[in-house]
């Protein structure tokens, strides 16, 4: 029993590491395009980022930096947890500065700072099919994506507008890849839409539960399906961070007491962090590095 | 009438093993007209609507369709891309059950709307508006374009579906049943409305119906079937009035006159 | 000042080691021994295996321990293993038939070849609370008897001389069967596909969907044909050798239904079948395994899909416990970025309809 201390580097055996890369070469040929893969059982439960972990697992070298967030920050438990598995099973180097890492596995967020070219962004993908709420059967949507036929896409949006006046999806907000394939890009709030649009970094995605990874290339086309008259709009808060004073950025509501009072507070901790080091100062924030000091690692 | 049929049926058979759905049926079909097939439950007529529409593969024979750019198509070498984008814009399909052509946990306006959506229109306002224009042609007043189907009549739900199928100016609709399960008043309401949107819009229908009265009223040619073959085909009022075969004597006189 | 709360590495390792203290229980308590569990509670740890697809008694019990007997937690440590385990090579397959038999009966024939043997079963035992169980009260060797050695034929193939029963399977012998932990699922799967996913599928998911058919949900009438308990010997054909050698003995279930009988003008009637395979003993999982796995035969059959335990996309894509328990627990994890789009969303219609100047304040792109 002895074996059982034995794995591999970055868990993964090298055939199924070789076997995810051609499955991510695929997708990178045909952006958008959900390749089926033998995704295997990992030690963390479906649902909590085994498809993210697979990717990373399988292009992660002894070489670079691994970030990971979940929910655009560094400490929460499962960002917490998934890092401390690559610690434990690649030894590799961790940071929580968004510029500094190589690869970034994240869950429901994409940072605040623009990514570069040597970045890979590695998204946790619960639901890969975005016809999968409209059509359950997957010998339909199969059919639906290698036909193009997406007027149904647009029905559901039609439906929105009928009901609502808006469109009423705010996350997982689906896009068009390269004029293509309708793609689900996650759950990140519909805010960080427009940050996948011609991306210098590799967006890759994961969904280890459904077996699916696609991705999007650098520089590859990404609209958000709307309608003309309708056109895709991002959340807009209406208030800078409390803590750093960013505008223009996705913030988090915090609810301070049982009266009702609460904050707004950049979802992204690291882009918070850093514009507090240098010195930007929101409404209730600390002139000094103080809050900062507090959640580096 | 155009010059060139619209539909080319060459010895069309489907058997499923030794039973006879339907047996080598020939027919064009033209331009603007409309054609019934009568015949019993059991007659082939379903059968023989599904191999047309594509619905079914037949076994032998073919089906030409004359397309838009004027060039006949073999439908049964139509890709899988072909025939779908055939179906959802130069034909109609108007079903018995209007639950089996509707989508019913969709809103009419959306119902109504989605072939535009799925060929590529994406301005809310005007498809929209072209809802309501459809919506009010077969009917339906324009304050009901948010409620689904599910709150609709049997014959509304009836008109529904054919303005969903109306939408993109098809030049051909397949009819099976369509005033089935309808009570009389309704159904006679019905196929006034049908006989006005195909000759006010020129369309060219296939309509599946055991009911000599529909063929009477809706038609201008028929057809009669009986285990799987035509036994009888010719202008509506000829057949009816005259006709020449034992069993459409037998279903004539067994019919009210019309 | 505001400072966020942490969550972070601390609180995580305090939970483990509160866990660990939770799982050794009282220390006045002698703490339970991976031998015990493998001994005592064996049918734990056969389902532990089956459900893992990795058959190993030791690791499936100190699974089972280091869970807190949390079964489905249990099978989920035993998969993550099995994963990281090279592949060597596959079986030859298993011939139940010449099965060193510890229970075998069947419910088609009175008496047959081999006899019904019951075996350590719990089927007429009066299920009254056993006192005696309290203290380790001394348990007689059970009664032994010599036999032949020679194999018991299997029920289906009495059915089979006779051609009253389809036969095993209608694939080609030179069929290589798929490996669904190698390749992704494309559904629609082929048999073999589907009963690797069915033997690794929860229990009490194909428990249910069996008694449905048996309520009316996809009738298939089901016979049991046999019923299978022993130890088969795996074999594995190695190229340098050119013959196969054994690897060993492990214990299966095997359960194969005799279904409503079909047959066509050009084809005489048989009957139809299910089949079931397990690790271990489980008579209630082979048992529901065959009957769904007929289920799902419907379209083979030209029978009408109209109950769920015919679906097979259905079935096989909701079968997995470890797949299941992993999806709907994460919805513990964190959502607050989802939540403030809908909340700010929510916020903004509910403001528009009290007021409706307000026009949409989102920002156009």
């Amino acid at each position: 029993m002895s074996a059982l201390a034995t794995y591999n580097f970055a868990y993964l055996d090298e055939q199924t590491k070789r076997m995810i890369r051609r499955a991510i070469l695929k997708a990178i040929a045909i952006p958008g395009y959900q390749v089926p893969f033998a995704s295997r059982e990992m030690p963390m439960p479906y649902g909590w980022g085994t498809g993210g972990v697979q990717l990373t697992a399988a292009i992660l070298g002894p070489d670079d930096v691994l970030k990971v967030i979940d929910q655009g920050a560094d400490d929460t438990t499962n960002a917490v947890s998934i890092r401390a598995f690559f610690q434990k099973v690649a030894a590799v180097a961790v940071t929580t500065r968004t510029a500094e890492a190589t690869i970034i596995q994240t869950r429901h967020r994409i940072p605040e700072a623009e990514l570069t070219a040597n970045q890979v962004l590695v998204y946790q993908v619960p639901i890969p099919e975005p016809l999968r709420f409209l059509e359950p059967r997957e010998t339909e949507t199969r059919q639906m994506h290698a036909l193009s036929e997406y007027g149904l896409m647009h029905v559901k949006l039609y439906e929105d507008i009928a009901r609502n006046g808006h469109i009423a999806t705010t996350y997982a907000y689906p896009v068009m890849v390269e004029g293509r394939y309708v793609m689900d890009p996650s759950p990140i709030p519909k805010f960080d839409n427009p940050k996948m649009h011609r991306s210098q970094a590799l967006q890759l995605f994961g969904a280890g539960r459904e077996k699916r990874i696609y991705a999007i290339p650098p520089h590859t086309q990404v609209v958000s399906l709307d309608f003309e008259d309708h056109p895709f709009t991002i959340q807009h808060f209406d208030r800078p961070c409390a803590l750093c004073g960013a505008e223009g950025v996705y913030l988090d509501e915090v609810v301070l007491d049982d009266r009702g009072s609460r904050m707004f507070v950049c979802s992204d901790t690291d882009h918070c962090e850093t514009r507090r080091a240098e010195g930007h100062v929101g409404p209730e924030g600390m002139p000094s590095g103080y809050g900062a000091k507090e959640a580096a690692e | 009438m155009n010059s060139t049929p619209l539909l080319k049926v060459q010895k069309l058979s489907k058997t499923y093993g030794q039973r006879i759905g339907c047996k080598d049926v020939s027919f064009e079909l033209w331009p603007g007209e409309v054609l019934a097939i009568v015949g019993e439950s059991g007659s082939g007529k379903t059968t023989l609507l599904n191999c047309l529409s594509t619905r079914l593969d037949a076994t032998s024979g073919t089906v030409e369709y004359h397309m838009r750019d004027g060039a006949y198509r073999d439908l049964a070498r139509l890709s899988e891309a072909e025939r779908r984008f055939l179906m959802r814009t130069d034909w109609g399909f108007v079903h018995q059950n209007p639950a089996d052509g509707l989508r019913m946990t969709v809103s009419a306006g959306a119902n109504v709307g989605e072939r535009l959506m799925a060929v590529g229109h994406r301005h809310y306002g005007r498809i929209r508006d072209a809802a309501t224009d459809w919506l009010s042609r077969v009917e339906i007043g324009a304050d009901r374009i948010d409620d689904q189907p599910r709150a609709f009549s049997g014959g509304m739900r009836q008109r529904l579906q054919i303005a969903r199928n109306l939408i993109t100016g098809p030049r051909l609709v397949f009819m099976d049943e369509p005033t089935g399960g309808l009570d009389v008043s309704v159904q006679a309401r019905l196929l006034d409305l049908i006989r006005g949107l195909v000759h006010d819009l020129g369309l060219s229908a296939i309509i599946v119906t055991h009911d000599l009265a529909v063929a009477r009223l809706l038609s201008h040619r028929m057809m009669v079937m009986k285990d799987g073959h035509v036994i009888e085909q010719g202008l509506t009022d000829r057949v009816l009035d005259d006709p020449r075969q034992p069993y459409t004597q037998l279903l004539v006189s067994s019919i009210l006159q019309v | 000042m505001y400072v966020a709360v942490k969550g972070g590495e601390a609180a995580i390792a305090n939970a483990h080691q509160l866990l660990a203290d939770r799982r050794r229980g009282a220390r006045s308590i002698p703490a339970l021994t991976v031998a015990q569990i493998g001994e005592q509670l064996g049918l734990a740890v056969d389902r532990v295996m089956a459900e893992a697809s990795l058959y190993d008694r030791a690791l499936a019990a100190l699974s089972i321990k280091q869970a807190r007997g949390d079964m489905i937690e249990a099978i989920f440590l035993l998969r993550a293993y099995r994963t990281t385990l090279p592949r060597f090579g596959y079986s030859d397959p298993v011939d139940t038939g010449a099965m060193e038999i510890e229970r075998r009966i069947s419910a088609t024939y009175k008496d047959l070849p081999g006899g019904q043997l019951l075996g350590p079963t719990f089927d007429y035992t009066h299920r009254l609370l056993d006192p005696s169980l309290l203290e380790d009260a001394a348990v007689a060797a059970p009664v032994r008897r010599e036999c032949g050695g020679e194999a018991v034929g299997r029920v289906s193939d009495i059915l089979g001389d006779e051609g009253l029963i389809e036969p095993d399977s209608r694939e080609p012998l030179d069929k290589v069967p798929g490996d669904i932990t190698r390749e992704p699922m494309d559904f629609p799967l082929s048999r073999d596909e589907r009963l690797q996913a069915l033997a690794r599928g929860d229990e009490g998911f194909l428990l249910a969907l069996a008694y449905s058919t048996q309520r009316g949900y996809a009738r298939t009438h089901p016979f049991a044909g046999e019923i299978r308990i022993g130890l088969v010997e795996v074999e594995i054909e190695l190229p340098e050798l050119g013959f196969s050698v054994s690897l060993g003995e492990i214990r299966v279930t095997e359960c194969q239904s005799v279904n409503q009988f079909k047959g066509s003008a050009t084809e005489p009637p048989q009957f139809t079948r299910g089949y079931g395979l397990v690790f271990g003993q489980s008579e209630r999982k082979a048992m529901a395994m065959a009957l769904v796995d007929r289920a799902l035969r419907a379209e083979e059959f030209g029978e009408d899909i109209v109950a769920p335990a015919q679906d097979e996309e259905f079935v096989i894509a909701h079968s997995d416990n470890v797949q299941a328990t992993g999806f709907v627990e994460h919805l513990k994890l964190p959502h607050y970025v989802d939540f403030q789009a809908e909340l700010d969303l929510v916020r903004r219609m509910r403001a528009e309809q009290q007021d409706p100047s307000t026009a949409s304040r989102e920002a156009a792109e």
